[in-house]
């Protein structure tokens, strides 16, 4: 170790990938992840977040699953959550419709209204 | 760098990894390459959680899920449910005890709620074999801090200023000890971290070296920079199978960084240390016998002064700090000493790890601000005593410390209270008593355990605890006389006062406070021949109650010694000049008709 600057360094590098253990109060996508959305391609759809947000190097999103909320008809399923903020569930989700509503809704806070379940319907 | 979106973090602690947590670990491996998750989630090797009474304690991120009492056979059921439905396993989550309600995250776990942690901080959060994650937690930080930016009476300065006082038994002022070392005129000085930890059932320090060994190796080297040290060695027990093995990893790990060894971060100052192995006696915990170990020497203590701060290791200026108050020191440069002086009470300063055992619901390691009460560590910590019994003394210090009374429960933890009771704060050692604890047991087991441990140089320890023993065990046989209290008490007082270290002036310090709060159980042996917690066999005697016994012989059958008769249908009798007292009559009985008084 010659300086500090290469000990900072390494410590971001790593604090990325520790990021998930934090409670960083960070943006959390949800897949839905029941029998229905699993047969509907959810893991496809969990694949494509991760890659996503790796080729974007997003560190501080959490990424979570869950089961069937009961909307099987409209999976796969996802939802975002900001802290604090109401949730925002999109259906009918695939890895196409992922890079959008990362792009969109994660990285610039705009919900992508089209692919919402509109539960009014 | 690669991203997951889970990390599971596993103990393998020696509590957990005794219970399989290195087969846990295997398996989960297996099962998630099997599903093709082994790119989503990681696995994640970690320090001890401390809660060893339910070990082997797995927590799921992001979520926080804590699950305990993993077993192997679990592993694919959590990676089913869990990481591929994303359901937590609702049966191995925390279920508290009194409340009988399932807690999903471990932040709102009653035990961990009441706890600071500080030294132990990143126990059961980094892999300790990963100095990366040290560094992510801010390590080294400290050392680069004080090595490019302040001088050693600065760093002196910080740590006298905090308050921190030496977490190995004795409290001695940290900051004073190295302002000694590095007052002391000689051109080579070395930093010992004495990682000797003995008493029965204490496992704080096991457990930061498990933990986290960076912030042991990152104090050392500060302290090395703070004296004017370029060599430090760490004197473990080869009983430590883990945390030698862990430090070894962290140690080349360092060096490979730069971060030991020759101009740390372009400086002059070139710092290393090396693992010295200790055989186990608990001699070697004394720093004079400790620093005669290390040279190879027998390991017995010397005649202080001088202090090793003038002449320890091979005659140089010698600082050796406990693992403990070592992993305090980085934290207290990266955060002030303001920060630190403000945790605790006036004179103990920060907080203080206990190895929580005995009679207590929730065993395992705890750390909490200095000036809790026993109370707040034994209810709402330690979830009380199983079995609904009374809450009757604990036992700091170990076998040098003494018992504090359920009367004075309320009492604030701190250096100073401790000793105003009769006690002592020690190395962190905490054993819970209930109401079938015997205190005269006690007070023979631990004397029974320093005499062993005696190294026999100097007579009042050699020849004063062997009587004491003896005493002690004249009474426990229900042959003491009144005398006999008085004859302990002056050998204890000689005992205390003429040892040569540490040992044999701590050693009567259980009888003499077992004495103090509960000389009514000396008594109670001495003058009426009966245990009134129903441990001392020889003062027991077990009979049966003609009311409650059915006459249905089983006792009769299943005594070895043929001590008991009667008549079926009628009630049965034990002869108690025959009788052997090894309870099996009691064990056998159907209907609670044998009793032991």
């Amino acid at each position: 170790m010659r300086s500090l600057e290469e000990l900072k360094r390494i410590k971001e590098e790593v604090q990325k990938e520790m990021a998930v253990r934090e409670d960083t109060g960070a943006p959390q996508i949800t897949v839905h992840m029941g029998t229905c959305g699993i047969a509907n391609g959810a893991r496809e759809v969990l694949n494509a977040v991760m890659a996503e947000l790796r080729t974007r190097n997003l560190i501080n999103i959490h990424v979570t699953q869950t089961g069937c909320p009961g909307l099987c008809h409209q999976e796969p399923l996802i939802t975002v959550t900001f802290p604090g903020k109401t949730p925002y569930i999109y259906g009918k989700v695939n890895p196409e419709k992922v890079k959008k509503l990362i792009s969109q809704h994660i990285v610039n806070g705009q919900p992508v209204t089209e692919w919402l379940v509109n539960l009014s319907k | 760098m690669d991203l997951y979106r889970s990390h599971v973090l596993v103990c393998s602690g020696t509590g957990c990894t005794s219970s399989d947590s290195r087969l846990i670990m295997q398996d989960l491996n297996k099962e998630l390459a099997a599903r093709g998750l082994d790119k989503e989630i990681k696995i994640v090797e970690t320090g001890c959680f401390g809660f060893c009474n339910l070990g082997p304690i797995m927590v799921v991120y992001p979520e926080g899920t804590f699950y305990c009492q993993v077993k192997p056979a679990d592993v694919k059921e959590i990676v089913e449910e869990n990481f591929l439905k994303g359901r937590p396993v609702e049966r191995l989550l925390y279920r508290d005890v009194d409340h009988d309600v399932k807690t999903k995250e471990f932040e709102d776990i009653e035990f961990f709620k009441h706890q600071k942690r500080v030294a132990l901080a990143n126990c059961g959060f980094i892999n300790p074999e990963k100095i990366e994650e040290y560094i992510a937690r801010d390590g080294y930080f400290a050392l680069a801090e004080v090595l490019t930016e302040m001088t050693p009476e600065q760093v002196i300065d910080i740590i006298k200023k905090s308050g921190l006082r030496g977490r190995g038994g004795g409290g001695f002022p940290t900051g004073q000890k190295w302002e000694f070392a590095h007052n002391s005129p000689g051109d080579k000085k070395y930093v010992v971290c004495n990682a000797d930890e003995g008493d029965p059932g204490a496992f704080m320090d096991r457990s930061v070296l498990e933990g986290d060994p960076h912030s042991v190796l990152e104090a050392m080297a500060i302290a090395g920079y703070a004296i004017g040290s370029d060599q430090g060695y760490i004197y473990v027990r080869a009983e430590y199978p883990i945390a030698v093995q862990r430090l070894q990893t962290a140690i080349s790990q360092a060096r490979n960084f730069g971060l030991l060894g020759k101009n740390i971060f372009g400086t002059n100052f070139s710092f290393d240390i090396d693992i010295r192995l200790g055989a186990g006696a608990f001699v070697c915990g004394e720093e004079t016998a400790l620093l005669a170990s290390i040279e190879g020497k027998r390991g017995e203590p010397r005649p202080r002064p001088p202090y090793p701060a003038v002449s320890g290791l091979w005659g140089k200026p010698t600082i050796i700090n406990n693992v403990e108050t070592l992993a305090n020191v980085p934290k207290i440069i990266r955060n002030g000493w303001e920060w630190f002086a403000s945790i605790g009470t006036e004179k103990s300063k920060g907080t203080k790890v206990f190895a929580l055992a005995g009679k207590i619901n929730n065993t395992g390691l705890i750390e909490v601000s200095m000036g809790t009460t026993l109370r707040t560590i034994v209810y709402d910590i330690g979830g009380g005593i199983p079995n609904g019994k009374k809450f009757k003394a604990a036992q700091t210090g170990g076998p040098s410390g003494g018992c504090i009374p359920a009367d004075l429960i309320d009492i604030e933890i701190d250096y100073d209270n401790l000793l105003a009771i009769g006690s002592m704060m020690g190395s962190g050692g905490l054993i819970i008593m209930d109401e079938d604890t015997c205190m005269v047991d006690i007070a023979r087991f631990f004397l029974e355990f320093t005499q062993d441990e005696s190294c026999g140089k100097c007579p009042p320890c050699r020849i004063g605890t062997k009587r004491m023993l003896e005493i002690l065990e004249k009474i426990i046989a229900g042959k003491g006389t009144l005398e006999d209290l008085d004859n302990l008490e002056t050998l204890a007082t000689t005992i205390k006062n003429a040892s040569l270290c540490g040992l044999g002036q701590t050693a009567p310090n259980p009888v003499l406070s077992t004495l103090k709060y509960f000389r009514h159980e000396y008594e109670a042996h001495i003058v009426d021949k009966r245990c009134p917690a129903g441990v001392c066999q020889a003062l027991l005697t077990y009979f049966i109650d003609a009311e409650k016994c059915r006459g249905c012989g089983l006792c009769a059958r299943n005594c070895p010694v043929e001590a008991i008769s009667g008549k079926v249908k009628e009630p049965y009798v034990i002869d108690s000049a025959k009788c052997i007292k090894c309870g099996a009559c009691l064990e056998k009985c159907k209907f609670g008709a044998v009793v032991k008084k």
